[in-house]
């Protein structure tokens, strides 16, 4: 009975999605019609005269009424229609597709790193209140929450590649002279090793080190501090004593008891992480000219491309309530009162 | 217990301190308690006795602020005090077991109950990992949950609170340990549930011959089912005696005065007192019975229903079996009458409605239907959102029962007081409202110095009487009193049940009094208004429901209230 | 804010003003006894004077150039060294706090006001207000919070204006969502009910009664996002958009000398920095500062 209704819960979860795509398509669309002066000029671009402005207009459909353009825009973005880039002439999405996974990788890379240094200082600080790690967490927690993601990539650039030398240089995902490996997935660590090249995937991970670095040192601060209050909150819980009073070993307490109960509200944190993840990839991939769709926007605003950052905003969007899905999932799986009249 | 017999349980000086900010306190100062082997005992006391300090100290469980400073432990010849912690892993839940109060926040709440069992039986190797399932099975069907097997793969938040206080004692007894110690297993349980749940502990125990410490505040509880009642008061023990011996000839003031201030059948309101209390001579003991004329609040046929809250999620095909719980009805139509100068005791179980009734008769709920009669007038059309500044509201008043939550944490005494002069008292200058805010302060005995005081400085006693001031200062007809000395230590109880009765006479109100304490309500209720499951059950004069109670369920209620052998 | 009704209790002031000593006693305890608090307060204090009296007080023009004396090392006459276009990073640094604190707080002020009034009305009165306010926080936040800011820029213009509207939007629904916390917590609580017998209308417990209470911890959440705040309008400067060279302003200061640390002149990047950095932890030690001004039990 508990398995069937949990599946009822995940779907309705997958379900309340939907609303939340269409606010984030209406707003990425008001975006484009709340530009100062005429929108058709900004896509049509700078150097447009008075007639190639008109056709633009006339084909995006921005002479017609609001409601009707909104329609139009919902019906373009059913076919993968993001728009032409006025810079390079391609079509949005083409561009978006092919950078994507030079910025998933480097997410993902950061976020493993992070959750997998995060949690166990958390829970370390936690169960050693006092000690050296704990003094260690807090104070990388407090630095971590106020320095500057750029700011951190650059010092790292500075000492590790300027100063000491063993950083490769920060331009972009590969050296010059090494060939990206044959194209599966996009991340170009795993195709590399797929493709049976270490050397390939080595120069890669040396190009991934820094920015993953940097992006992680950012994420790690508020996971640590979500994990060390809620593991501090959940050992003095009566559930915690109930179980202490009944003799079961460290071990048992801590992981069966403890954890999986404070995972609860790191789990819920994770989510305003990976907003904020989103947000700083962006800046990481400006300092390290990292070719993702953080560093395709940066250069899409310079030249005033709004169909591109328009794009790129949707797709950081819609990634993220993937990302939120998976979240609230994950809390579902462990938590059996979700969706019960508790 | 002859001299030769060593105790099971020998605790000897035992001194337990606490660091805080203020430096170094000592919550336990020098006790001495021994249980023998087969021994019931309860430790006794209010709040800040020290008594569950004790048990944590014996079982090691203090807080990090807290350190056994001196003294001895030995429980069969082994010293705890000094004990390694994996040592204590072994004794705990195996030899010596503890079960707690607010039994649903004492269980995992996102493991199922069998497994919570399963863990204390595979860790002191009682079971293997394909043996524990049956065996935790068997320890459901001995704490007498129905239908183990389904209830084995419950969670703690899909049973009640008195199935969840079984599954915890399930956990505690299923290694067999030979000593318990159950601190305030009971606080916080229905009447009823309260006594099943101790009738069961100390079935249990007394069949394993098992020795028991419970801890409690309530003497009629200690007496009626332990052998020796040890009594403690701020951190000391005062005396210690046999449960018979407590109530026949107390021997510490302490001891006596606890036992006065107990409400028990065959006492009137003033013997809650010290004897030595000065109470106004004039004040009549007994309320004189209501004069024959209208009565003051007459509600007819009043129903309260509540929409269940959709959030459960259903396939289609059972969308059917949803609709019929769609509605909860919490009140299902009663009616009752408070004659004028009445006292009137609405009493009931949780989930009874009496609360839910309370709120509609003061106008913050809007009835479903029904009808609210007070003075002539019906108010139950009135909506609770307007009623604020009818001319009808000052007349009719709460207490609250819970001193903390009901007053505002930013407002002194002073100025809470002082809320219902300004908005409907017509008093506008500050000075005027504070005169009448200092007699009401002397009417009800709270000193002139705690009025500038905010509420987390206050104690529970002081808090219950800036609540009661608060409550009369517009001089109102009716006061509602929900559980008013509830949440309060007994010997305070007895002087606030005081204070109310002295008010009313004075005042010359009318009170309808929702408890669940039967003994509290014979004392203080001419009639006795008895409900469950939003119905009333039984009605009548007081004294005679007491003694000679018709319906079944309130032979249940009575029979469940502690009895202590007086 | 009750001292109002107590100013002329025939208990006379000295009731008032006692309390009055007892809570600046309180607060001198706080932060005396907590160095991380006293050392907060202390920055608090030397970042109000940079952004007050700073531009007044520096050695040199932070706009003038001077292209005889470009990327100079820090030395006694240019105490951070000098940029590309000979300007002293020193003086710009200091200049730039007035208008990094000024964009962050009036940020702040707006989503905090806006916020919390929204908030406290959903949680109070709930139904439509309640889905109405829910939608739209859920609606902003349903966006990584940069990118959002960054399209809203984008499409407001490229103004230092947008960059304010576009980190109080950003911010909002915290403030909403903590606000609705607070107030729908306490709508039930006994105190409330009480003050309903006492006369007391709806709007007059909203606002008299409930949001006062509400207000310490939202005071704690306001002073950690100045701190987010300042780096949000940062980072929006360090990829182009809000401020224009040549003014200064952190964020931008760090962008031009990102250009030159792989050459190695770290001056130009690291000053900027460390003031952002300075500046936002001060804002996070404030906040634990004020949590336990506010709230004496709880210490991290």
């Amino acid at each position: 009975m508990a398995q069937a209704s949990r599946t009822g819960i995940i779907v309705k979860r997958a379900l309340q999605a939907l609303p939340v795509l269409a606010g984030i398509v209406v707003v990425t669309f008001l975006l484009t019609r709340a530009l100062p002066g005429d929108p058709a000029a900004y896509f049509a671009g700078p150097s447009a005269d008075a007639r190639s402005i008109a056709e633009i207009r006339k084909s995006l459909g921005l002479d017609r009424s609001l409601p009707e353009q909104l329609l139009i825009y919902v019906g373009q973005l059913a076919r993968g229609d993001l728009g032409q880039s006025i810079s390079t002439g391609q079509p949005v999405m083409d561009e978006l597709i092919r950078r994507l996974p030079a910025s998933l990788e480097l997410t993902l890379a950061a976020l493993a790193l992070s959750i997998g240094i995060a949690i166990p200082l958390g829970i370390l600080a936690a169960t050693h209140p006092d000690s050296w790690i704990d003094h260690l967490c807090r104070m990388l927690t407090t630095a971590g929450v106020s320095l500057p993601t750029f700011f951190t990539g650059l010092a790292l650039v500075y000492v590790f590649y300027y100063l000491l030398g063993v950083a490769p240089a920060p331009m972009g995902r590969l050296d010059i002279a090494v060939l990206s490996p044959p194209h599966i997935t996009g991340f170009y660590t795993i195709d590399a090793l797929l493709a049976g090249d270490p050397a390939t995937a080595r120069a890669a991970i040396a190009q991934l080190a820094l920015p993953a670095i940097t992006l992680a040192l950012f994420t790690l601060a508020p996971i640590a501090r979500m994990t060390r209050g809620a593991m501090l909150q959940v050992l003095s819980s009566e559930f915690v004593r109930t179980a202490r009073a009944a003799g079961l070993s460290g071990r048992t307490v801590l992981f069966t008891y403890a954890f999986r109960n404070a995972l609860l509200p790191v789990i819920t944190t994770l989510g305003m992480v990976f907003s904020f993840a989103l947000g700083a990839n962006v800046l990481v991939e400006k300092v390290f000219a990292w070719p993702g769709i953080g560093s395709y926007a940066i250069e899409a605003l310079v030249v005033s491309d709004y169909a591109a950052v328009q794009g790129f905003v949707l797709a950081m969007a819609i990634l993220f309530v993937l990302l939120n899905l998976v979240i609230d999932i994950a809390y579902t799986l462990i938590d059996p009162r979700v969706g019960k009249d508790a | 217990m002859t001299t030769t017999e060593i105790p099971l349980l020998d605790v000897q000086d035992l001194t337990v301190e606490f660091s805080t900010r203020n430096g170094t306190v000592a919550a336990v100062r020098k006790v001495n308690i021994s249980v023998a082997k087969g021994e019931t005992v309860a430790i006794v006391g209010e709040s800040g006795s020290g008594k569950s300090v004790t048990s944590y100290a014996v079982m090691r469980i203090l807080d990090r602020a807290g350190r056994i400073a001196s003294g001895s432990i030995v429980f069969s010849g082994i010293g705890l005090q000094s004990a390694p912690e994996s040592s204590m892993r072994e004794l705990r839940g195996r030899e010596i077991s503890m079960i707690f109060q607010n039994p649903r926040a004492a269980l995992n709440p996102i493991r199922t109950v069998g497994h919570q069992i399963e863990d204390v039986l595979i860790r002191h190797a009682q079971a293997t990992s394909q043996t524990a399932k049956a065996k935790a099975i068997q320890m459901l069907r001995l704490v007498r949950i129905n239908d183990p097997e389904a209830r084995y793969h419950a969670y703690p938040f899909e049973l009640s609170g008195g199935m969840c206080q079984r599954i915890v004692i399930a956990i505690a007894l299923a290694c067999q340990p030979r000593l318990l110690i159950a601190d305030e297993p009971t606080t916080g349980l229905d009447v009823t549930t309260q006594k099943a749940v101790m009738d069961l502990v100390m079935e249990l125990t007394r069949q394993r011959a098992m020795s028991t410490i419970l801890i409690t505040h309530d003497l009629g509880m200690a007496a009626q089912y332990c052998d020796r009642v040890v009594v403690m008061e701020k951190g000391v023990v005062v005396e210690t005696a046999t449960a018979r011996e407590i109530f026949r000839s107390p021997q510490h003031p302490y001891t006596r005065k606890l036992m006065q201030a107990t409400p028990r059948p065959g006492i009137a309101i003033r013997d809650l007192l010290p004897e030595d209390t000065e109470t106004a001579a004039s004040a009549p003991v007994r309320p004189p019975a209501p004069e024959a004329s209208a009565p003051i609040l007459s509600v007819r046929d009043l129903v309260k229903e509540y929409p269940r809250s959709g959030g459960a999620f259903a396939w289609p095909w059972r969308r059917a079996e949803l609709l019929d719980q769609t509605v909860v009805r919490a009140v299902g139509g009663i009616s009752f009458n408070v004659g004028a100068g009445e006292s009137v005791g609405l009493v009931g179980e949780s989930g009874c409605g009496k609360s839910t009734t309370s709120a509609m008769v003061m106008r913050l709920i809007d009835p479903t239907s029904g009808s609210i009669t007070f003075e002539g007038q019906d108010i139950a059309g009135i909506p609770a959102r307007s009623f604020a500044t009818h001319p009808l509201r000052p007349r009719l008043q709460l207490v609250f029962q819970d001193p903390t939550d009901s007053l505002n944490p930013r407002f002194t005494a002073a100025r809470a007081i002082a809320d219902p002069l300004y908005r409907l008292g017509g008093i506008t200058r500050a000075d005027e409202a504070r005169e009448r805010v200092e007699a009401l302060a002397r009417d009800v005995g709270l000193p002139l110095d705690l009025l500038d005081r905010f509420p987390h400085q206050l104690s529970g006693g002081q808090k219950a009487r800036v609540g009661i001031a608060r409550a009369i200062a517009l001089s109102p007809r009716l006061l509602i009193l929900d559980e008013p000395t509830a949440a309060l230590d007994v010997s305070v109880q007895a002087v606030v049940l005081n204070l109310l009765v002295d008010l009313k006479s004075a005042l010359g109100m009318s009170y309808l009094f929702v408890s669940h304490d039967l003994h509290v309500v014979r004392l203080l209720c001419d009639r006795v208004i008895v409900m469950k499951g939003g119905r009333i059950v039984e009605e009548g004069n007081a004294e005679t429901i007491m003694t000679v109670p018709r319906d079944a369920y309130t032979r249940e209620l009575i029979a469940a209230a502690p009895h202590p052998p007086i | 804010m009750l001292a109002r009704n107590e100013k002329a209790t025939a208990s006379p002031t000295t009731s008032t003003a006692a309390r009055k000593n007892e809570t600046l006693r309180h607060v001198r305890h706080v932060i005396v006894s907590n160095p991380a608090t006293l050392l907060a307060f202390s920055l608090l204090v030397v970042i109000l004077l940079a952004a007050i009296l700073g531009p007044a007080l520096v050695p040199y023009d932070p706009l003038e150039t001077n292209p005889s004396r470009p990327l100079q090392s820090p030395s006694w006459s240019h105490w951070f060294g000098t940029d590309q276009l000979g300007r002293d990073v020193f003086s710009r640094v200091i200049a730039a706090a007035r208008l990094d604190l000024a964009i962050s707080v009036a940020a702040v002020a707006i989503s905090f006001v806006l916020g919390s009034m929204l908030g406290s009305l959903a949680g109070y009165f709930g139904g439509w207000v309640d889905t109405v306010v829910g939608r739209l926080c859920d609606t902003i936040m349903a966006f990584p919070l940069f990118v959002l800011a960054m399209g809203i820029v984008a499409a407001l213009g490229n103004t230092i204006e947008n960059i304010v509207y576009a980190t109080a939007i950003i911010n909002l629904p915290f403030y909403a969502r903590m606000a609705c916390a607070e107030v729908s917590v306490r709508r039930d609580a006994g105190f409330v009910q009480a003050a309903r017998l006492t006369g007391n209308t709806d709007w007059r417990i909203l606002a008299m009664h409930i949001f006062p209470n509400a207000l310490p911890p939202m005071m704690v959440q306001v002073s950690l996002n100045l701190g987010w705040a300042i780096l949000n309008a940062a980072g929006l400067s360090f990829i182009g958009l809000g401020v224009r060279p040549p003014t200064p302003e952190w964020g931008i200061m760090v962008a031009e000398g990102a250009n030159y640390i792989i050459s190695g002149e770290w001056w130009l990047a690291l000053f900027p920095g460390l003031a952002l950095m300075i500046a936002v932890f001060t804002f996070n030690l404030l906040g634990d500062g004020l949590r336990d001004i506010v709230d004496p039990q709880r210490r991290t």
